[in-house]
């Protein structure tokens, strides 16, 4: 099924009578068994306004497509959303409702917000077929409870995004990356929260234990206007004057750099279990120690400055040990990991009943969908 | 506006239900005294009273929990508050509620500048959460005017922005985790010390719910480091459409200003008789504010100025120093004071896309000789969240009503142009029954759906956000269930 409007959606869910699918690009690997619902037939930029920094965009467009629209007039989606296909090993253009409904964002999301945070209203439809909007395209909106957030992140399980407005930021004139050499995990982490916890308005902090040349390196970014990057860029290599430090500038070499962050490159094409860790960030460093004491550990990541570690395990590992404060997302697994291991955290009972709750008043007969975020 | 009739039958019981809280809590937590209730029977909304069955000061989650689980038992409607700032009336008692004031809950629980996280009991103000961590050069971003008195639970329940949520953003972009307890006493945790949801973003809609769906009694916000500096520059123009564009182009540019304030001509000569702020006396003045180094102020400040000149300012004037600064500011935060001291008002908060601001004040002007009311205008240009002042004498007769009905005109015209009924002082008793301008009922249904979920006997704050018509079956539900 491939719906061209929203009324043809909601007809199609209302008329079906068993589990659907709910496919946008498909590149983000989260599949159901059940009846394939594509959204790529709801596609085009219903308004972009550049002066009131919004857009609003039908839920299966194109990515590239927005962003070229984006671009033409010099602003950009500042949440940095992932592509997960090198990752993942997918094809397919990722679509703007995949993103939205994974809450999908980069490594601005430590300064600038995570994908939720740009996310200013939604079209839906429910499980039941009945036409829903929520928020609006301003950027102050408090009329109602806020569904835009409970929609971002619900993986197409509350109902099928049809429409999103969100806002965008102007593209700045210049960007650069401190490049840190040499650091341990707890080292790095530590030197990250001194940069974000400086009034430099760093945009991205990461850091890997081993770069492209195999030795640890910590990345800081910033963004500005030309004087103000290359001010924020000289304060900021005197906070770490006694430490190996180079500034890149290179436009190129830059993004490349925060690419290589954002679609955590450096575990494309292996074969290891892939988690992502969200945890307070000064707790990532233990947890890394702890499991590469055990012998799991491939490869790791750090970004937010520290706050969101990628960790590639020896395939079937169950790293969700007892008090891991925060949450992992099984986000790569072989068919074996994936049968036995929820992608997603699961809940304490309290919460996991509200989210139930909250499951079945959007989607009754529980057919969007079913079990991606609780199996 | 109207409010539900109470039930008779609470009140009889209103004796036992007293007893029981008074068995929860500390002696002096449980005030029944009808002398002393009527401190609760009003926020800032203050056109609308009514004092509340009782009203209970718990000290710390575990009472408040209790405090619930009785009114659970009981049946008894629970309506939270913080310190009762609200301008919509998402405070307002019913006769047969109970106030759960968390004033008493102030305490700073954790501070940690290396994760960047403050959490707090939430009847911390809001200002004393940047007081408790200014001295290590952060503050906690979200600055609503009443910072100095509000609540940061109905920060939470409201989703409060402020001046500076251009770049900062309102509540719940600065809010990463809720210690909240549920109307039958059950106590959750939302979110924390990282970042984002790992199952449903739960988290993102108990933020301004209006204290629907729990009583939200600690809360950990994502704290920042203070810029180096900041500084206003104040530009008048001759028309307000003139001000609109200059807005627009200065956000196109690529400029990302802390913040940009508008005011219209009845506000300046308002402020300027009230505070003599050396205003001048133009249609429309902005005042947009930037932050960095000197070097990125003066950056920034040079490329506003080449947009503001283009469109033939008749003031332009940048502060040299913290004085100056402070004298640009002044007449803008002296605003809701010197049309209080002129008249009564009735503060709106609709929002609008930026680009419709000139049509939307234009029509405001018109609007007000239809009304016969005088309109002041003074705002957060730069997200598009207006705040027009309608002035009215409460004394005379009939006065308000026209007032209200004026309000819910300006709003319908926020909706009409793509935006919205409320941007950040929230729903309330105020703008309750114009919820249907704004959203269909399969909108409210699902949105009622949620409250379900939290909140299945319709106990907490139940007259708020939705047309009493329109919740009308799920109260009752709650009075057929005794």
């Amino acid at each position: 099924m491939k719906p061209e409007t929203e009324a043809a959606l909601a007809e199609m869910i209302s008329a079906a009578d068993g589990p659907l699918f709910i496919r946008g690009g498909g590149s983000r690997d989260v599949a159901v068994a059940g009846a394939v619902l594509e959204t790529g037939g709801l596609r085009g930029i219903t308004l972009y306004d550049p002066g009131s920094l919004t857009l609003v965009v039908k839920a299966g467009t194109p990515l590239d497509e927005i962003e070229a629209a984006l671009e033409a007039e010099g602003q950009r989606l500042a949440f940095e959303p992932m592509d997960h296909r090198g990752l993942l090993g997918t094809s397919g253009a990722p679509s703007i409702g995949g993103v939205v409904a994974g809450n999908i964002s980069g490594p601005r999301r430590i300064q600038a917000g995570a994908c939720r945070d740009f996310l200013l209203g939604v079209r839906f439809v429910d499980g039941m077929g009945q036409i829903i909007k929520n928020g609006g395209r301003v950027m102050k909106n408090v009329t109602g409870y806020d569904l835009v957030k409970l929609m971002a992140g619900s993986w197409g399980t509350l109902g099928v995004l049809t429409e999103v407005s969100l806002k965008v930021l102007p593209k700045p004139e210049a960007a650069a990356c401190l490049l840190i050499h040499g650091l341990q995990d707890a080292e790095a982490v530590a030197a990250m929260s001194k940069a974000l916890g400086s009034p430099f308005d760093v945009t991205g902090a990461a850091h890997t234990p081993s770069g492209v040349d195999g030795h640890p390196v910590t990345m800081i970014r910033i963004e500005g206007f030309e004087g103000s990057v290359s001010y924020r860029a000289k304060k900021l290599r005197e906070m770490f004057a006694d430490r190996d430090v180079r500034v890149e500038t290179e436009p190129a070499r830059v993004s490349a750099g925060w690419r290589w962050v954002r679609d955590v490159e450096p575990m494309h094409g292996s074969t290891g279990d892939v988690w992502r860790v969200s945890m307070k960030p000064s707790d990532t460093p233990d947890l890394v120690q702890a499991l590469r004491s055990e012998g799991f550990v491939k490869s790791v990541l750090y970004d937010w400055g520290g706050g969101l570690v990628w960790i590639e395990t020896e395939p079937g590992k169950d790293i969700r040990t007892t008090g891991l404060k925060g949450h992992a997302t099984l986000v790569r697994a072989s068919d074996a990991a994936r049968a036995r291991i929820a992608r997603f955290q699961p809940e304490l009972a309290p919460v996991a009943a509200l989210s139930d709750g909250i499951r079945c008043k959007f989607d009754p007969r529980g057919i969007l969908n079913p079990g991606v975020m609780t199996q | 506006m109207q409010m539900p009739a109470p039930d008779a039958t609470i009140i009889a019981r209103k004796p036992r239900i007293v007893a029981r809280l008074r068995q929860v809590l500390p002696p002096d937590a449980v005030i029944d005294d009808p002398a002393e209730t009527r401190a609760y029977e009003c926020d800032a909304l203050t056109a609308y009273r009514c004092p509340p069955l009782a009203a209970v000061l718990p000290g710390n989650t575990q009472e408040v929990a209790d405090v619930l689980r009785v009114c659970h038992e009981e049946g008894v409607p629970v309506v939270p508050r913080g310190s009762g700032t609200s301008l919509a009336g998402g405070a307002l008692p019913t006769a047969d509620s109970v106030i759960l004031g968390v004033a008493r809950m102030n305490a700073v629980l954790e501070t940690d500048y290396d994760n960047r996280f403050i959490r707090v009991q939430t009847g911390r103000t809001n200002l004393s959460v940047t007081g408790a961590v200014e001295e290590n050069d952060f503050f906690y971003a979200p600055d609503p005017s009443s910072q100095l008195a509000c609540a940061i639970a109905g920060n939470i329940a409201m989703n409060s922005g402020g001046a500076h949520c251009l770049k900062y953003g309102v509540t719940t972009n600065n809010l990463m985790g809720v210690t909240m307890v549920l109307l039958d006493g059950t106590v959750v945790e939302l979110g924390g010390a990282h970042l984002d949801a790992g199952g449903l973003d739960l988290l993102g809609v108990v933020c301004g719910s209006e204290g629907q769906l729990g009583v939200v009694t600690e809360a950990t916000l994502r704290i920042l480091r203070k810029p180096e500096g900041a500084r206003p520059v104040l530009i008048g123009y001759d028309s307000n459409e003139v001000a609109g564009a200059c807005v627009s182009d200065i956000i196109k540019a690529g400029v990302l200003p802390v913040a940009i304030e508008f005011m219209d001509a009845p506000c300046i000569r308002a402020t300027e008789d009230f505070a003599q702020a050396g205003y001048p006396d133009c249609e429309a003045l902005l005042i947009v504010e930037v932050e960095g180094s000197e070097a990125e102020i003066a950056e920034q400040l040079t490329k506003i100025k080449d947009i503001a000149r283009r469109h033939n300012p008749v003031e332009l004037r940048e502060a040299t120093s913290d004085d100056e600064a402070a004298r640009i500011w002044l007449g803008r935060k002296a605003a809701f004071g010197a049309m209080g001291s002129i008249n009564d008002y009735m503060c709106l908060d609709g929002t609008i896309p930026v680009s419709e601001l000139p049509y939307v004040l234009k029509r405001i002007g018109e609007m007000s000789q239809e009304f016969g009311l005088a309109v002041a205008n003074v705002f957060h240009a730069g997200d598009g969240n207006m705040h027009p002042l309608i002035l009215f004498n409460a004394n005379e007769p009939g006065q308000l009503e026209t007032c209200e009905a004026f309000g819910a005109e300006i709003l319908k015209l926020c909706v009409e142009v793509g935006g919205c009924l409320t941007g950040e002082h929230g729903v309330g008793i105020e703008k309750r029954d114009l919820m249907t301008d704004q959203y269909d009922p399969a909108d409210l249904e699902i949105q009622m759906a949620v409250k379900d979920v939290f909140d299945p006997g319709w106990l907490l704050n139940p007259a708020k956000v939705f047309p009493l018509e329109v919740s009308q079956s799920r109260r009752a539900r709650q009075i057929a269930a005794e």
